[in-house]
């Protein structure tokens, strides 16, 4: 910032002075106190202290002259403060902008991007601009400001929603509240939001923000269990109608698995954990453009057998779009049987409200340790991702460990 | 604006602000027995604002009551007659000499209704002029509503207009608990407005829109409500339309009619006279921002006195203190503008 130095008063009746020396020149430092002028009136001569320290930018009057009292007699630029100088002042614009923008080599100047005043608007929008750029659905980027430095203001939302809905959407279509729209504009197409996706959306970045999501993954050995499928395939197939998939048996072990870990059955509210008493296992089912999660109620109670069909029909009824509300409601846990196309991890997000997920990934043939030789065994993993409000790792790897063991243990001489 | 009348006339009057608190005073004299004024200088001197001149001649000097210099003791003595049935008027000569008088307020007065459950309460006011702007230097120019208004148990009125200060304080003085009545001296004789006739009151807690306006809500009380309003007129030929609200009471506060203002407008600006710290205005501001903050387009602006300790005698420094019409409207161009 600069200091503009005046003539001082040395005296209750002076009003004027004489610059006798320059004790600093143009360009030099100067401390704070340190005399850097001599001053001479008809009473005294004076050497008078810089009141900032600083550079002298600029010497106002010659040695010899005489001024009044408070004339501007120099100009110090105060390095203390470390602000940037001031704009007001020509020689500090000159400097503040030259840096910033600096010549191409074809000489033209750099031009700033067009969202960079795009972006500052979202910065700066006040909480009512939000609101009603919500309740209107108007996007903010395209609204022109007329607010102190091109703030958008709230009257100037109103005056874009009622100008019509060209004008309200803007230039990017509406998104569901939570998700960013600070992406640079990019050519592309629009997909424009049906039902299921807003809710997908607003629930994953619900679950994300309000659970603290930790994750766990265990090593399954499912050779056994894959030949007991094997052998039972056939017969289920001509039984029932539906083919027999690993996914029964991973519901039966979890089933049991939550039994024996109630609190990986649980839900958090403010009020305290929600341990429930029903065990109903959601199956995420993956669809082209949706993902459905089924409910199977009570699968405690069910044999692999049942949990088989019911497993066939929720998912026969998702192809075919004709799940109700019944056959989506009161999940307490959720399974996905995420290994059909190869995966063998995930970080999956909980189902709203719940405590945990679990995947099971691809089986795929591996070399494993089995009594110190190498063996070539069918391996699954487990990923968990937990509600770590709810549950620690310590209740997370037990409930895991159960799994594993349910399911390594299940061979070909079971009865589905 | 809101009169309540038992027996109001066609008819009005035209006083100042101290007209209004003298003809208030004399009616409750005249009309109830149990009223008795107490404090330095209000019977032989007639206060020093003439307020009470005469009134010891026609009211006699048990009710008209000149005490000692003894802030304490006139409230204390307050308390006891309210408990005891009476209707006292303390009064405080200025409002600065009143902290001696905080322990009687705060631990008494205020407390009575509920340390007794109900058994016994207050009814009593404590008058007392306060702030500055006029030359009164340290020791006759102070605010002291934020000292009180953070007590639950006592009311904290200021009025601003001659009418208002009828309404309220007789509205204090019917009041069954202890009401702190602030009459900002420099309104005193500068002022004026048509007074109705006759007994009326004004519900304490009830704010007033004494100019509807817009695109700004200014929350005020006080002196600084005749200044708000002077700055509004400037505006007004530039083309900017701004709401002034007279708080009138300061506790209970008028919550609704703040935020249905700050709803319309979506901008808040408070002005006050008394320092910023943990003043009237943060008390607002907080309130307003939890609830209505998506309401707001602007931040909450407070344009109140320094907090330096006091307000000085020399010009230049009581002007540093007090906050200008022309300062005023500069903040209101600029919420205005953001």
């Amino acid at each position: 910032m600069p200091t503009t130095i005046t003539m001082p008063q040395l005296g209750e009746t002076v009003t004027e002075g004489t610059v006798a020396q320059w004790l600093k020149r143009v360009g030099e430092s100067v401390e704070k106190y340190e005399p850097f002028v001599e001053v001479s009136t008809d009473k005294v001569n004076a050497e008078v202290p810089s009141p900032v320290s600083g550079v002298i930018r600029e010497v106002l009057v010659k040695e010899g002259e005489t001024v009044a009292t408070g004339t501007p007699i120099a100009i110090i630029d105060d390095v203390g403060s470390g602000s940037a100088p001031s704009p007001q002042t020509p020689a500090a614009a000159t400097k503040a902008e030259a840096p910033s923008v600096p010549p191409r080599s074809n000489g033209q100047p750099v031009v700033a991007t067009s969202s960079a005043p795009l972006d500052e608007a979202l910065r700066k929008a006040s909480p009512a601009v939000r609101r009603l750029a919500r309740e209107h659905n108007v996007d903010i980027r395209g609204v022109k400001g007329t607010g102190n430095a091109g703030r958008v203001t709230a009257q100037d939302v109103t005056t874009a929603a009622a100008s019509g809905p060209a004008a309200a959407v803007g230039h990017a279509p509406a998104v569901p509240s939570g998700t960013s729209t600070y992406a640079e504009p990019v050519p592309g197409t629009t997909i424009q939001l049906n039902q299921a996706r807003r809710i997908i959306a607003q629930r994953m970045v619900e679950s994300k923000q309000t659970a603290p999501h930790a994750w766990s993954t265990v090593e399954i050995d499912v050779t056994e269990l894959w030949k007991w499928r094997e052998r039972e395939k056939g017969r289920f197939e001509r039984e029932t109608g539906y083919k027999l998939t690993l996914l029964p048996f991973f519901i039966r072990a979890v089933a049991q698995g939550l039994q024996a870990f109630p609190l990986v059955n649980a839900r958090f509210t403010p009020e305290g954990i929600h341990v429930l008493k029903e065990i109903n296992i959601g199956v995420a089912i993956g669809l082209p453009t949706n993902l459905i999660v089924p409910v199977i109620k009570n699968a405690d109670r069910l044999t692999i057998k049942a949990l088989g069909v019911a497993a066939g029909e929720l998912i026969d009824k998702a192809r075919r779009n004709k799940l109700g509300v019944d056959d989506l409601a009161g999940g307490t846990f959720t399974v996905n049987n995420n290994g059909a196309n190869g995966s063998i991890l995930s970080a999956p997000i909980i189902n709203g409200g719940q405590a945990a997920i679990v995947t099971m990934e691809a089986v795929v043939k591996r070399p494993v340790v089995r009594d110190d030789a190498i063996a070539i065994r069918q391996m699954m993993n487990a990923c968990l991702s937990l509600d770590h409000r709810v549950l620690d790792g310590y209740t997370a790897s037990g409930f895991l460990a159960e799994l594993k063991r349910r399911l390594e243990s299940m061979g070909p001489d079971g009865a589905i | 604006m809101a009169v309540t009348s038992s027996e109001t006339t066609a008819s009005s009057q035209t006083m100042n602000n101290v007209e209004a608190v003298r003809a208030t005073l004399y009616e409750a004299m005249k009309s109830d027995d149990r009223t008795i004024i107490l404090g330095e200088d209000v019977g032989a001197r007639g206060n020093v604002f003439l307020i009470t001149k005469d009134f010891i001649d026609e009211f006699g000097p048990e009710r008209v009551i000149d005490t000692p210099i003894a802030e304490a003791s006139i409230v204390g003595i307050a308390v006891g007659m309210a408990m005891e049935g009476l209707r006292p008027i303390a009064e405080i000569q200025f409002a600065d000499f009143i902290y001696p008088s905080f322990n009687q307020i705060v631990g008494e007065a205020a407390k009575t209704r509920y340390r007794s459950n109900g058994e016994y309460t207050c009814p009593m006011v404590i008058r007392t002029p306060y702030g500055g702007g006029v030359r009164g230097a340290l020791s006759h120019s102070v605010s002291i509503e934020a000292l009180f208004y953070h007590v639950p148990g006592l009311k904290i009125v200021a009025p601003a207009f001659p009418a208002d200060v009828k309404g309220l304080l007789n509205a204090a003085i019917d009041d069954p608990d202890p009401v702190l009545f602030l009459e900002h001296k420099k309104t005193y004789r500068l002022i004026k407005g048509d007074v109705p006739k006759g007994h009326y009151t004004i519900p304490i807690g009830e704010a007033n829109v004494v100019r509807p306006g817009t695109q700004l809500s200014v929350v005020s009380y006080g002196l600084y409500v005749h200044w708000a309003l002077e700055a509004t007129k400037s505006l007004e030929e530039e083309g900017i339309s701004v709401e002034v609200i007279d708080l009138r009471s300061i506790r209970p506060m008028d919550k609704a009619t703040i935020l249905s203002s700050v709803e319309k407008t979506r901008k808040l600006l408070i002005i006050h006279e008394d320092n910023k710290f943990g003043g009237i205005g943060a008390e607002i501001s907080a309130m307003v921002a939890e609830e209505a903050l998506f309401h707001l387009d602007a931040p909450i602006r407070r344009l109140c006195g320094p907090d330096v300790p006091a307000m000085g005698y020399a010009q230049p420094l009581e002007e540093a203190f007090m906050s200008s019409p022309a300062q005023m409207a500069d903040a209101m161009r600029e919420m205005v503008r953001f």
